[in-house]
């Protein structure tokens, strides 16, 4: 088969096709089709329950779809084995909405743990990579040494992103990263991921509700409808006919965001 | 299909070799230098031969392939050299990995944690001793204030007319805590009634002839005042008390009971007293389910090995025990009601937000439970023995 996993040159890391999401006999996804290119940032929109979540999900193989094919790095992952899912798992990176830190160990320990599983690196070399992470998202040094229960929210977003980059992947998900996080946090959040894309060269997949976040850091956006997914920049869509899109571009919110 | 490479290896392995000329050493690093390297480029990087160098460089045009750890390593070979008076006036890299030089840069030099190692002197030892025993009586004056806060609580929710018990709720949990421990605790109280009968006519027999008679004795006393209340306060201790500690738990890490008092609710009330009731109520039921049951099964188990038949074994069972027998059994059973319900709803409200805290107090409030109810259990029989009942 062409497409191997390990093809560096393939500009597109996900390729989803004729995927369909259903719980019971309500359809979420109805065959979606969509592509995130290689060091791209691309933003999914759409109103609540419109399967947002569940398309990140999708795709890092925690929700199991109904049809369709999602290929990530040219690996199919529907019908995978647990070792290739695994070499998968380990080139993307997963930031939770509340970070989900492990609670009974601290930040240091937490960004650890895929490091202690999937590396041999020394316990010294491991304090320093930890130390590395926490500076690349911009967080003391002090608060490796915190438990999760002592954290700000945003904070906590952060330590999750460091333990998302543990490993130093090439996708990163993010699962409404600047949600319930102030206007500031939220615009420094924006800025921490453009420069790590620019230093790390990821490629990010992120679920967003925030318009200030798609204007400073998506490529692209994706706007679920339906059940059918819309693809394009904030100029291309701005112009879309569609009646939600108008609201969501050009309500009052919208409008501040865009202008600014 | 196998066509992704092992976890997390690289393409090119990383190099790192050095050229000396004069007192400059060159420093030249080559292929992916990323994460699934470190371990080894770890141990490569720090044994380097740098000894009378006067000037380093770092080379790493030749690499392929970088990511922060592997950056990470280039700048503490570059850190270390510099500590050790050597000068590093190049440190090259591919044009594209400037912005992640930069990055890990930023941060500059990251001092080794100190693992703080537990000293284990004496004094620390005592010290522990110390905390230890001040934290238990600390708990244990919680709980005492714990204890009257629900008392008094439940007394009002009982006798002021004005305030109404939530009753569904109560009954719900006498249903959880009474209803649905039934087939548990029959079963075992009837296994307890055959083991006694079995065992003590055993013994019983050896003293002399016809004495297996008094097995009869030993069953109704027995049960009737220890066995059925403690078997059925351990099973529900285990069964409900961990049940309360968990549940109430759960609410704390969801910031439930925090939501509930903004509201202005009582939260001992609605969450204590319907659970301590419930079970006070519950209890003494299903211990006087496991009496019945526990002499049954000693009473099949006389008929069926010692010959002595239903009828003979109600007939001396009337003689053996007296009414205060059974009484004294079933007054504990309100008092471990209320030991169990109070343990688990004050460990529950204890917990922490976080997901170790709930399984840990859970626990804790069973092995509480069981450990006051079997302490009271002796008071009571101390107390009896003193009242000559």
């Amino acid at each position: 088969m062409a497409a191997p996993g390990n093809d560096r040159k393939d500009p597109i890391a996900i390729r989803i096709r004729g995927l369909v999401n259903a719980f019971g006999d309500r359809i979420i996804h109805d065959h979606i089709d969509l592509d995130v290119r290689r060091g791209e940032v691309l933003a999914v929109v759409g109103g609540s329950g419109t399967g947002k979540s569940v398309l990140l999900r999708s795709i890092v193989g925690l929700n199991h779809p109904r049809a369709g094919s999602i290929k990530v790095f040219g690996q199919e992952t529907a019908n995978i084995d647990a070792e290739d899912m695994r070499g998968l798992q380990l080139r993307w990176g997963v930031l939770f909405q509340d970070g989900a830190l492990f609670s009974s160990q601290t930040v240091t320990e937490n960004i650890q743990v895929p490091l202690r599983r999937w590396t041999n690196m020394s316990p010294k070399l491991m304090d320093e990579i930890a130390a590395v992470k926490l500076s690349l998202v911009g967080l003391p040094r002090e608060a490796g040494a915190l438990m999760p229960a002592e954290l700000s929210g945003g904070m906590r977003k952060r330590a999750g992103l460091a333990r998302a980059l543990a490993l130093d992947p090439e996708i990163l998900f993010l699962d409404e990263p600047t949600s319930g996080l102030d206007p500031i946090a939220a615009s420094l959040f924006d800025q921490l991921l453009n420069d790590l894309k620019k230093s790390l060269g990821l490629t990010v997949f992120m679920v967003t509700h925030d318009l200030d976040s798609l204007r400073d850091t998506a490529d692209r956006i994706a706007v679920l409808l339906n059940g059918k997914v819309k693809t394009g920049t904030i100029a291309e869509l701005v112009r879309d006919p569609d009646p939600w899109i108008q609201q969501y571009f050009s309500g009052a919110r919208g409008r501040a965001a865009l202008n600014a | 299909m196998r066509n992704i490479a092992p976890p997390l290896s690289a393409e090119v392995p990383a190099t790192l070799r050095t050229e000396r000329r004069g007192n400059v050493v060159r420093i030249i690093a080559g292929g992916d230098w990323v994460t699934s390297e470190t371990a080894r480029l770890d141990h490569e990087t720090q044994n380097i031969a740098t000894s009378g160098a006067g000037e380093a460089e770092i080379d790493g045009s030749a690499i392929t392939s970088l990511d922060s750890a592997g950056m990470w390593l280039l700048l503490r070979m570059k850190y270390a050299l510099e500590s050790n008076r050597v000068r590093v006036p190049r440190f090259a890299l591919p044009e594209r990995f400037a912005p992640l030089l930069s990055a890990v840069e930023r941060e500059g030099r990251i001092e080794p944690l100190v693992r703080k190692r537990p000293p284990q002197s004496l004094q620390h030892f005592l010290e522990r001793i110390g905390k230890g025993t001040m934290h238990a009586l600390r708990q244990g004056y919680d709980m005492v204030g714990f204890l009257g806060r629900v008392t008094v609580e439940t007394t009002e929710a009982i006798l002021e007319p004005r305030r109404e018990l939530p009753f569904p709720a109560l009954v719900h949990q006498i249903e959880e805590t009474g209803l649905t421990a039934l087939p548990i605790v029959g079963l075992l109280a009837f296994l307890i009634g055959v083991v006694i009968a079995y065992q003590g006519a055993d013994q019983l027999k050896k003293i002399a002839a016809g004495a297996e008679i008094y097995t009869i004795n030993l069953l109704g006393v027995s049960i009737l005042r220890e066995l059925g209340v403690l078997i059925t306060a351990i099973i529900v201790a285990g069964r409900s008390g961990s049940a309360f500690t968990a549940q109430i738990g759960t609410m704390r890490v969801n910031e439930e009971i925090d939501a509930m008092q903004t509201l202005g609710l009582n939260t001992t009330e609605l969450l204590v007293v319907t659970r301590v009731l419930g079970l006070v109520i519950a209890l003494p039921f299903l211990t006087l389910f496991a009496d019945i049951v526990g002499v049954v099964g000693g009473m099949l188990m006389c008929d069926l090995d010692l010959g002595i038949t239903i009828p003979v074994f109600i007939r001396e069972f009337k003689d053996a025990v007296t009414l205060n027998t059974f009484l004294v059994g079933m007054i504990k059973a309100p008092v471990f009601a209320f030991i169990i319900g109070i343990v688990g709803c004050f460990e529950g409200l204890r917990v922490e937000r976080n997901a170790a805290s709930v399984g840990l107090l859970t626990t804790r409030a069973v092995v509480e439970a069981i450990f006051l109810v079997i302490v009271f259990d002796a008071g009571f029989s101390i107390l009896f023995s003193k009242l000559g009942i």
